[in-house]
């Protein structure tokens, strides 16, 4: 977490304890500071402070978009087919909650729209996908995975034309940390941030709910969050959450040069030293920093331990509920052969990363990948 | 020495890594997810690679976890299926040695730069003049040398085992003065891919038609009934099967035929087995035609007297197993054993049964 995450969240571990939505004293100086950080929160993400529900991170938030907008719209058209539309390459908390929906909802369906070879939605698929019975449509505005960015802006204004009833959801906890997001999405009904790829805490984020969006809540019993998002509230977590996130507003053009400039060394130092190594994303259309590479007749699980043992940490991909790794439904959305995906790992950097980093990980990589193919 | 230790969350392994740890060595530990579908047993399920993840962290060890489905689909329950539909019942278990943990995690284990593989199997390797021996564990109840009585010389080089010389109780007794949280675990007993509530029969189904047949008197051939599933049928098994006044043992189970022949204790007795060619192992030299060896045809059944020979089928040198004395019938597809009837906790080798040869009855 960022030190100056840290600093404004320690009042609220000791002395600031109030339940934001008591009635004594202590309850309004909770409160306060509640509403101070949805205030910092909405305004850096586009929105009115009302539109801003907070959440225990990413995964509750991609939930309650798809469950929230799906259930609203079962009760609003009186079981009426729904359609919810999402990428191929959407984090599991939207491509299962969508997946779920459609099993359980009644008249629910779940349609994806592939992406093409780089991991960017193909504007094609997306079209034959819309029409008057789409209820949703979800497209993150950057893949975890590949760090590609997708174009929402074209994504909003296929919706509007085609599928005039649909809401768009967009999941942004990954781009966040280096986009704009407003300017990057704009028009956009539902936004799922996250804190802890801010630099914030882990168990923390939010969902913006657009003024006239219906969304039914997930979790009920106290109305809180406007009645979209009972519970009491976790005030130390949300001013962390707004911290962070105007921590990264305010270093984001300087940062974003700088540690693409890390990245670039990194991507075009290993795709010079390791014969065999493939970018599948685009460059430019990659967050700055995200270096995804897949190295042929490499199994990532053996290269991570290799790495991990020379301090290098790196991800394999998505892990399952044993740790395992399971293969990449990003990386096999894009159509990539098995056995070139089975050598895939991601270099995530950030803001604490150094030219350090970068050349620890240019000595130690190609020798670990020849050492593997040997 | 660098070692990799195959932790799978259960009590053996978790002491193995600790003793080896103990003894100064680098030591990492890696479980294996093999099966993603749904399991009740331990070996390998969720709360056995938490546990085995506990135990990594109580020992001060890294920790990783290998996926290995497609592999084990591949080479361990694929084979399994099939060759029940053959009328044949395989070891998996002694598979998953064979192919997983002995072949493709060892590989892994020397690419990773490992100089040693550890697991926790009851069963000891020992260096002698010439190579490597594998010998029984010492706690005769739990000895596991039946379960890697396909090992050779280039894997015993490379492979450790930390509890071989302990006895299960001594073992426990470890893992609970080292506060380890696997130290009351039951031991899995069961296939880990095979959950409680289907049973074989249920997950074969899923996976293969399943066909009724006959149940035929041996010495007559009079039909004495049915059974549901011939494909799940043993031979020597007795359990499940039409009695007709006596105790009947599956003599004969033939799928295309969909025939189960039974015959009463009394018949149901065979003389010599033939072990499937290609499937033949020797620890260490290869025996001779004539050899006397000790044959184990079961996880802990007890070893019968046998000579090994040659089978007459031309071109083909398929190993036989003449016992001493008649035995029960055997599965095609079970493992056998051998051992130095000199020094019957000496392995020698092993090999895949492909038939037994049923006693002729006595005239009467």
């Amino acid at each position: 977490m960022r030190d100056e995450v840290v600093e404004a969240m320690a009042p609220f571990a000791g002395l600031v304890y109030g339940h934001a939505s008591g009635h004594h004293r202590q309850a309004r100086a909770a409160r306060q500071a509640l509403e101070d950080a949805r205030d910092q929160v909405a305004d850096l993400l586009g929105a009115a402070p009302g539109e801003v529900v907070f959440t225990s991170g990413g995964t509750e938030g991609d939930n309650l978009a798809v469950f929230g907008v799906l259930w609203a719209a079962a009760r609003r058209d009186g079981g009426a087919g729904s359609v919810v539309v999402s990428s191929a390459v959407e984090h599991p908390a939207v491509l299962e909650a969508c997946s779920v929906a459609a099993a359980r909802l009644p008249g629910v369906a779940h349609v994806v729209a592939g992406v093409d070879s780089r991991g960017v939605l193909d504007l094609d698929r997306l079209d034959e996908a819309l029409d008057e019975d789409v209820a949703l449509v979800s497209v993150m505005l950057a893949n975890n995975e590949l760090g590609t960015v997708q174009p929402l802006p074209a994504v909003v204004a296929h919706v509007r034309d085609r599928a005039p009833r649909a809401a768009v959801h967009t999941d942004a906890v990954q781009a966040a940390a280096w986009l704009d997001v407003p300017a990057s999405a704009p028009g956009v009904d539902l936004v799922t941030i996250s804190g802890h790829k801010l630099g914030g805490p882990k168990g923390t984020g939010a969902l913006v709910v657009r003024e006239g969006t219906e969304l039914d809540a997930l979790f009920v019993g106290g109305g809180q969050e406007r009645a979209r998002r009972a519970g009491t509230h976790d005030v130390a977590g949300a001013v962390g959450l707004a911290t962070a996130l105007a921590a990264v507003a305010k270093e984001r053009e300087e940062e974003s040069v700088r540690v693409a400039g890390l990245r670039d060394r990194l991507a075009d130092g290993l795709l010079e030293a390791v014969p065999a190594a493939v970018e599948v994303a685009e460059r430019a259309s990659v967050l700055p920093g995200h270096c995804h590479l897949c190295f042929a007749g490499v199994e990532r699980e053996e290269l991570v331990v290799l790495l991990d043992e020379a301090g290098v940490c790196v991800s394999g991909g998505a892990a399952c509920a044993s740790g395992a790794l399971e293969p990449s439904h990003v990386l096999s959305a894009v159509g990539l052969p098995p056995a070139v995906a089975r050598g895939s790992i991601r270099f995530s950097l950030g803001h604490t990363s150094t030219p350090e980093d970068v050349e620890r990980a240019l000595a130690v990589v190609p020798e670990a990948v020849a050492r593997l193919r040997a | 020495m660098r070692v990799l230790v195959a932790i799978s969350g259960g009590v053996d392994s978790s002491v193995a890594a600790a003793r080896l740890v103990a003894e100064g060595h680098d030591v990492v530990g890696a479980t294996l997810k093999l099966w993603g579908g749904p399991q009740s047993s331990g070996c390998c399920s969720v709360a056995d690679v938490d546990d085995a993840r506990r135990v990594a962290q109580q020992l001060g060890i890294a920790h990783h976890v290998f996926n290995l489905t497609e592999d084990f689909e591949r080479d361990v329950v694929g084979p399994y299926v099939a060759a029940h539909a053959e009328g044949r019942t395989p070891n998996p278990c002694i598979e998953c040695n064979r192919r997983i943990k002995f072949d493709v995690l060892l590989a892994r284990a020397r690419r990773l730069g490992f100089d040693r593989l550890a697991t926790g199997h009851h069963a000891r390797v020992r260096a002698r003049p010439g190579g490597f021996s594998l010998r029984r564990g010492a706690d005769p109840l739990k000895d596991q040398s039946y379960v890697l009585s396909m090992l050779g010389q280039s894997q015993l080089a490379a492979v450790v085992l930390p509890v071989g010389d302990m006895t299960k109780d001594q073992v426990r007794a470890e893992a609970r003065r080292l506060g380890l949280r696997t130290a009351a675990k039951p031991d899995s007993q069961d296939v880990c891919f095979v959950h409680d509530a289907e049973g074989r029969g249920g997950f074969l189904s899923s996976r293969l038609e399943l066909h009724g047949a006959e149940v035929v008197c041996d010495e007559s051939g009079r039909r004495l009934g049915a059974v549901d599933a011939v494909e799940l049928v043993t031979v020597g098994q007795r359990r499940g099967l039409p009695a007709a006044g006596e105790r009947r043992y599956a003599v004969d189970v033939d799928v295309t035929a969909r025939r189960v022949t039974v015959a009463p204790a009394s018949r149901a007795f065979v003389d010599e087995l033939t072990v499937q060619p290609g499937t033949l192992t020797w620890v260490g030299r290869r025996l001779e035609d004539g050899a006397e060896a000790l044959a184990q045809l079961s996880a802990h059944g007890r070893p019968a007297r046998c000579t090994l020979g040659s089978s007459d089928a031309p071109g083909v040198g398929r190993l036989t197993v003449r016992f001493a004395s008649p035995e029960r019938p055997v599965a095609p597809g079970q493992t056998v054993a051998l051992y130095d009837p000199e020094d019957p906790d000496e392995v020698l080798g092993g090999g895949i049964v492909a038939s037994s040869r049923r006693l002729a009855p006595a005239p009467r």
